[in-house]
């Protein structure tokens, strides 16, 4: 499915619509039946929540519901890259760059440094090695920018 | 916590998402052939190691009006990043925040994605950023993406290891 890109019209999600998607932010309790508490505060039933989540979905107010995984607390390693890529050669950096499987996600930014890439491998020593490659092929440097510390969020989208 | 082979079927199987059923937890149970209560119980260990952050929806910012972000970048000196770090990262319009390393050529060692409903108002959280950090600020920039060349889930395969 393509992710909806542009914002959808006022009146397409109502009140109980706004309240489902701020409370389906914060997580549901691994249990048999984890729509039953919130389905209650709301006045619903469990048909009717799971029926608007839908109906959220199909319409793209919401692109997933479901287990947050943490990747690295899986045992996968992931880095950022940065390349800094001459407009006359991108196209076919692009091309390079993301026939790797290792690469999950490339953006291009405005900014000298303009191709940002994420690679995710199994092992961390398969992250070198891709960006090694990736630098041989393209003739370019890989700047690696692996995290060293991830802040705690709080960041709640309010619909 | 170590995964073992009937945790990352578990994985492989609700990665792209759970059903939307009253039980889904019967359902995957039900895909894989285990019971629902072992599905629960496997879950819950992994959300308890941190494997599992949570279960939720996953908003998708554009639909709702987030229309603008931009990943801000500051050059911040070491001895308070992590203080500053963690004060940033709790900002409402934040939704990433890190610390990275100093490369040759890039300054800067923390990193803050803003989301905000345009590009005037990015800029205008992003100036709260910067007095956030006051004088521990030797520089800043921010980067904004111009074009998406390639998005695909960071899924792990069902063996690998």
């Amino acid at each position: 499915m393509t992710l909806r890109r542009t914002p959808l019209a006022p009146d397409a999600l109502d009140a109980t619509d706004r309240a489902i998607l701020n409370r389906m932010q914060d997580g549901l309790p691994l249990c048999p039946r984890p729509f039953a508490p919130l389905a209650e505060a709301l006045g619903l039933d469990e048909e009717t929540l799971v029926a608007r989540i839908q109906a959220q979905r199909e319409i793209g107010a919401i692109t997933r519901f479901g287990p947050f995984y943490d990747a690295e607390a899986m045992g996968g390693a992931f880095c950022l890259c940065a390349m800094e890529v001459p407009a006359d050669r991108f196209d076919a950096v692009v091309t390079l760059v993301n026939a790797h499987p290792e690469v999950a996600h490339n953006y291009e930014r405005s900014h000298r440094l303009n191709m940002w890439f994420v690679l995710a491998c199994e092992q961390p020593g398969q992250i070198i090695r891709t960006a090694t490659r990736i630098e041989r092929e393209t003739g370019l440097p890989v700047l690696l920018l692996a995290k060293e510390h991830e802040f705690f969020i709080g960041f709640r989208v309010t619909a | 916590m170590t995964i073992d082979a009937t945790d990352r079927r578990i994985i492989a199987a609700t990665q792209g998402g759970l059903p939307l059923t009253p039980t889904p937890f019967a359902e995957v149970a039900g895909w894989l052939g285990l019971t629902e209560a072992e599905v629960i119980e496997r879950m819950q260990a992994m959300q308890t190691s941190g494997v599992i952050r949570r279960i939720a929806i996953a908003p998708n910012h554009y639909a709702l009006g987030l229309v603008a972000n931009g990943m801000s970048v500051w050059d911040l000196e070491d001895a308070r990043a992590q203080e500053l770090g963690a004060r940033v990262g709790a900002l409402e319009f934040v939704s990433h925040c890190y610390l990275r390393p100093r490369r040759p050529g890039w300054p800067y060692n923390l990193f803050a994605m803003i989301h905000g409903h345009s590009r005037d108002e990015v800029e205008g959280l992003r100036s709260r950023i910067s007095d956030l950090l006051g004088a521990a600020c030797r520089g800043g920039d921010i980067l904004y993406s111009t074009r998406i060349l390639k998005k695909t889930g960071l899924r792990l395969t069902e063996g690998g290891q």
